[in-house]
């Protein structure tokens, strides 16, 4: 590990003051960053700890719900607002890592956390995102965890997170403190596609910290569900994951949110199903003909061709049943 | 019947159950079964907890890492990142001068070592590979140690080791499946002989079977997992080197290590108290020697604890097996044809081809069989014992390929085994020690509720889940390895101390064999004390091929013997035992006694005192195992599985598992359950999930770590019902055959046969993953 200073923040201005420094990092629970320093992918001098920061879950007129960025993974998830109001996310959470992680990890970092390509975990491996222009190890190696859309040849890592795909399908919005001020940010376009500069994976600018995520009240998330598939029942990353939402009225789809895990490197909103989706009928051929739409650009990798099978199939599938829960409560 | 009388026949009858006559010596044919083997109601067989459980879960356990020693230092490996060459240059200046450092060892100043004698070259060798150990710059394998780094605190050695840079002239090494064919596969050997046996012309009875199952079935690479990191503790004194290991094997460890400094077996001390797991590969690797070196240079004390990583790097796991099987058959089911061949991927400084034919050889009766191994080698580390060395990968192919017969046959799989159970061992001709597979197939089919199975794929559904059965047979051979050796010392206080240079990796061993011993002796296991983990006591034993438990059995039942026969003499003419010969008495209740005519007895206090001795010792080699040249000696399970398969997504989840186990005599059933149990649950492992990630392109493993190599987790495991015939094998110690292998076998094949029945689909590459059902 990289000798660093550790510098816990009194506050958010103290944060900023002691982020604006080169070489400094922010610190949540440390379960992703300080995995990376042990392995000296990550080599901050300073660690600035923002843990004990924003740590509120709170009611908002305006944005329904505002859940600071300390919040642990574990106190989110199990909170009674979002349980009520946001299910979906509650399911995400849980879906991911670890009861133990899930109590250190903060939101913030959950949004920052890196990918898992086994590539960029090995300094003896070239990767463009640890060494931009080294090249990528993992087109040709073991890709079976790796992205399906959006990827560029410089890389096909995938974002790992389980709660940004529910944050994602509910239109989240990602408000960060910087130098110059605060400003939101929709989640959507928070996360980068590598193209060639698979580096830089947010538009978070250097010194800026993640404040807060707003989520805003919206029709689907009382019909909605969080489906992940994986290597084994638990305590493994998404091979594909689903957050979908749908607003009902008889059999015609009023509104529908569908986002993906695990298939790009970032988390994916699945803009064309939906656009295909809404207006016309709740079907199981037309969650079929949505779902292939939106796996139409996708490219399959040498370990991964039957993610394109398994997210279609399980878009299909997840709308489906969702077609058949009972009506929600009003 | 008058009161007295009925009281003193109850008496009697009391020390008859209890009178325990000396074990018979000798495992040949024609001999006295072991006594304690009749012992229904004594600690034989009972579900005694382990007495070290409550030390382990106080944390007062101690561990190899553990042990505090006074200027300790801490070393940190640095690893190679090319399969194959040299080190042109080593650039370790900032690396020595970070803060704490001590020392930087390299092939530039490391002392001048031998070569590690590899396991199964010598009879105490012990090494993983024969690989000298950084004495050049020669790189054998991606991730072979390079330089080591002592430091004050494990922090320091682990950050200066980062600091190193390293130079390579890389060579071409063959680092893939495909490039070590072209070079031309070689015959493995197993233990001196060649793994290949051909008997009849199985190819022809093959081809001229009206029923035929001819398939090919592969298994990935697996590593070594254990809870407990691959560590040591090592300092020397003079010339005298004092290592606190993990090990399976002490004394294989200390005469290894002593060959490669060049000094004598005794000026080695291994202790290994506690071992958090082993499997295989507690042995010797290169970083006790690597510490052991340190040390030496750097005149201080050192820990070394390899890094999860570090153990993926230099502790070789399971090697890949591509395996072939056909099975020619009559229309009734009967075998005309066994042929199980393959190739597995190994080194060229090791000695263990992954013997996956072994469950073939014994396991049915065929007209014919040709089983054989090949080898290739490539630039990787060496691989090793896992678990069932053998057999967990070859029933996979086997016992899927007997399933699919069954299904082409319209049989039930179950009667289709009996149909070809063997009445003699089928490629030896030897009679079997003892042999109840066809009962524990019945016991378990009826708990399992086998019956209820449809054998037509896909005809049972729950929602989008599918659910199908699955069984195979499970098989392990019983071996006893020569070199066992004990020594008792019995106290007046009427205490004894049992000593042997065993091992407890958390199996219960130490448990097991105090109660044992405290039958034997006719003690409460109160006062008997099981002393083992330390290479200077008796013996040379390997917690290994599940032997340790009959090695230990057979030296202790003649330390015994000596032990009584002392005794014997000390109590002289003035004792009730007056005249009678060892044969003739046996222990009770803290004594011996006439077995003729038990209230001839005297209690070893009275003995001892009577002689104005504090104690009587005895030390005893075990008899030479005679008794696997006389018999086909193996252990079965029969495997029970049910499985759920997403129709949607190709999840599966186990959801019910039984295993039926018949492995002789069980001494304690609550930690044979867990044996069986754990064996099982690493079975599930193998069928669905392990699998380590070796880059062909580079021979670079890139899963190393519990994140992304995957073994089961809690949710991935169901109930697991375990049962046993508890039928004694005759011609083993307490009539036990061990129990620390058998459960891994038979699960894969178990699994992937409920699949099909589930699914309708054969999967026969593991681990079976969701995208091979999709
Ligand atoms: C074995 C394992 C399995 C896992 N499985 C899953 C899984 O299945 N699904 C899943 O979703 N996740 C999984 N995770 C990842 C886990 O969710 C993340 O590690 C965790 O959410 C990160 O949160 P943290 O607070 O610990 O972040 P840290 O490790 O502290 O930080 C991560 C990154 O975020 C930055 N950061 C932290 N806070 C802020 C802030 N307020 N503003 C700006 N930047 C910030 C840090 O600088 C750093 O770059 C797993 C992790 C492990 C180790």
């Amino acid at each position: 590990m990289h000798p660093f200073r550790y510098e816990p923040a009194a506050d958010t201005p103290a944060a900023l003051a002691l982020g604006a420094a080169a070489g400094a990092k922010y610190l949540g629970g440390g379960t992703n960053l300080v995995d990376l320093m042990r392995e000296t992918i990550e080599r901050p001098d300073i660690l600035v700890d923002v843990s004990r920061l924003a740590g509120d879950i709170t009611l908002d007129d305006h944005y329904g719900l505002i859940i600071g960025a300390g919040v642990k993974n574990t106190a989110a998830a199990t909170d009674r607002l979002v349980r009520e109001r946001f299910p979906l996310l509650s399911q995400a959470i849980l879906a991911g890592a670890s009861g133990q992680i899930r109590n250190v990890a903060s939101v913030g970092g959950n949004v920052m956390q890196r990918t898992r390509c086994l590539y960029f975990f090995d300094d003896a491996a070239r990767c463009n995102k640890r060494e931009p222009g080294a090249g990528c190890d993992a087109v040709e190696g073991f890709n079976r965890n790796h992205a399906i859309l959006g990827a560029s040849p410089a890389c096909v890592a995938t974002h790992p997170s389980d709660m940004c795909v529910a944050l994602a399908a509910l239109g989240a919005t990602v408000r960060v403190d910087g130098p110059h001020g605060e400003r939101d940010i929709p989640i959507v376009d928070f996360h980068q596609l590598p193209g060639e500069t698979p580096q830089i994976e947010t538009v978070l600018r250097p010194g800026e910290l993640i404040a807060a995520i707003l989520l805003p009240a919206n029709g689907v998330a009382a019909r909605s569900s969080y489906r992940k598939v994986r290597d084994r029942s638990s305590y493994a990353f998404a091979l594909v994951s689903v957050a979908a939402g749908l607003e009902l009225e008889g059999d015609t789809i009023v509104d529908v949110r569908l986002a993906l895990g695990g298939v790009a490197h970032k988390p994916w909103r699945a803009f064309i199903a939906e656009t295909a989706l809404k207006g016309g009928p709740a079907t199981p051929a037309a969650f079929r003909q949505a779902a292939a739409a939106e796996l139409a650009s996708a490219r399959p990798l040498r370990d991964n061709a039957f993610k394109i099978d398994l997210a279609t199939r399980l878009i299909a599938d997840t709308l489906e049943k969702l077609t058949q829960t009972a009506e929600p409560a009003q | 019947m008058t009161g007295v009388k009925a009281a003193a026949q109850a008496a009697m009858q009391a020390v008859m159950k209890k009178a325990v006559a000396l074990a018979p010596d000798s495992w040949i044919p024609g001999g006295e079964p072991d006594p304690l083997i009749r012992h229904k109601h004594g600690l034989i067989g009972a579900a005694i907890s382990r007495i070290d459980g409550p030390l382990k879960v106080a944390g007062q356990a101690r561990f190899s890492a553990e042990f505090p020693m006074e200027r300790m230092t801490y070393a940190a490996l640095h690893y190679s990142t090319i399969a194959k060459g040299r080190i042109t240059a080593i650039d370790a200046a900032s690396a020595r001068a970070a803060p704490g450092v001590v020392l930087v060892m390299t092939h530039e100043n490391a002392p001048r070592l031998n070569p590690t004698p590899p396991f199964m070259s010598k009879p105490k060798a012990a090494g993983g590979d024969s690989v000298p150990v950084m004495q050049d710059d020669r790189i054998h394998w991606n991730g072979q140690p390079v330089a080591l780094v002592l430091a004050e605190t494990q922090e320091q050695a682990d950050h200066a080791q980062s600091l190193i840079r390293v130079s390579y002239a890389p060579e071409a090494g063959v680092t893939s499946m495909a490039s070590a064919r072209a070079q031309g596969p070689e015959q493995g050997y197993f233990r001196g002989e060649p793994l290949k046996l051909e008997q009849g012309d199985a190819e022809d009875l093959l081809a001229a079977a009206p029923h035929r199952v001819d398939a090919a079935y592969s298994t990935p690479r697996h590593n070594h997992n254990s809870i407990e990191l691959h560590a040591a503790t090592v300092a020397w004194s003079g010339d005298e080197l004092y290592i606190h290991d993990a090990t399976q094997a002490v004394d294989h460890v200390a005469w290894s290590i002593a060959e490669a400094f060049g000094i004598e077996e005794r000026q080695v001390r291994v202790t290994s108290p506690y071992v958090g797991g082993g499997f295989g590969s507690k042995i010797l690797w290169q970083h006790q020697i690597l510490a052991a070196a340190a040390s030496k240079l750097a005149g201080r004390p050192v820990r070394i604890m390899v890094s999860r990583e570090g153990v993926f790097r230099i502790v070789g796991g399971r090697t890949v097996t591509e395996q072939r099987v056909a099975i020619g058959a009559q229309s009734d089911g009967g075998f005309d044809a066994i042929i199980h061949t393959g190739t597995v991927a190994m080194t060229p400084h090791n000695n263990l081809p992954e013997p996956f034919i072994l469950p073939a050889r014994s396991a049915y009766a065929a007209k014919s069989f040709k089983l054989d191994v090949k080898t290739v080698k490539l630039n990787m580390v060496a691989n090793t014992f896992m678990r069932a060395p053998g057999e967990s990968v070859g029933t996979f192919g086997l016992e899927s390929a007997i399933d699919e017969l069954a299904f082409d046959l319209g049989m039930d799989p179950i009667a289709l085994r009996i149909r070809n159970e063997p009445d003699k061992d089928p490629t030896t001709g030897l009679p079997f020690s003892a042999r109840h597979i066809v009962e524990a197939w019945g016991a378990g089919a009826e708990r399992f509720g086998w019956d209820k199975r449809n054998a037509q794929p896909r005809a049972q559904r729950d929602g989008d889940w599918l659910i199908g059965l699955g069984c195979a047979t499970a098989t392990y051979p019983y071996y006893r390895m020569p070199g066992g050796a004990a020594r008792i010392v019995l106290r007046k206080d009427g205490h004894a101390t049992v000593s042997i240079s065993a091992h407890e990796m958390g199996m219960g061993t130490s448990t097991v064999q105090t109660q044992i011993a405290a039958e034997r002796l006719g003690l409460t296991m109160e006062q008997v004390t099981f002393e083992y983990g330390d290479n200077t006591l008796p013996g040379v034993v390997l917690a290994g091929g599940s032997q340790q438990t009959a090695a230990i059995g057979g030296a202790v039942i003649a330390a015994h013997r000596k032990l009584v026969g002392e005794l014997l003499k000390l109590a002289g003419n003035d004792s009730p035992l007056a005249g009678l010969k060892p044969d003739e008495v046996g222990g009770f209740d803290g004594g011996l006694c006439s077995l003729q005519d038990p209230s001839r007895s005297e209690s070893y206090a009275s003995i001892l005192a009577r002689a104005r001795q504090d104690e009587v010792m005895a030390e005893a080699d075990g008899s030479p195992p005679l008794e696997g040249q006389h018999w086909s000696m193996h252990s079965h399970g029969a495997m029970f599985c049910e499985v759920r398969v997403n129709a949607v997504t190709g999840e599966v989840r186990v959801s019910r598992f039984l295993g039926s186990f018949d492995c002789g005599r069980i001494i304690n059933a609550k930690t044979a359950a867990s044996q069986f149990r754990g064996g099982i649950v690493m079975g599930l492992g193998l069928a669905l999930m392990e699998e380590t990630q070796f880059d062909e392109r580079t021979g670079r493993i890139m899963n190393p770590s519990l994140a992304e190599y995957h073994v089961p987790v809690h949710l991935d495991v169901p109930m697991i019902e375990v049962m046993w015939t508890d039928e004694p094998d005759p011609h083993t110690p307490m009539g036990a055959r061990g129990v620390g292998e058998i459960g891994i076998t038979g699960v894969g094949a178990a699994v992937a046969n409920a699949v099909f029945n589930a699914t309708g689909k054969r999967v026969r590459d593991l681990p079976i993953t969701l995208d091979k059902l999709l």
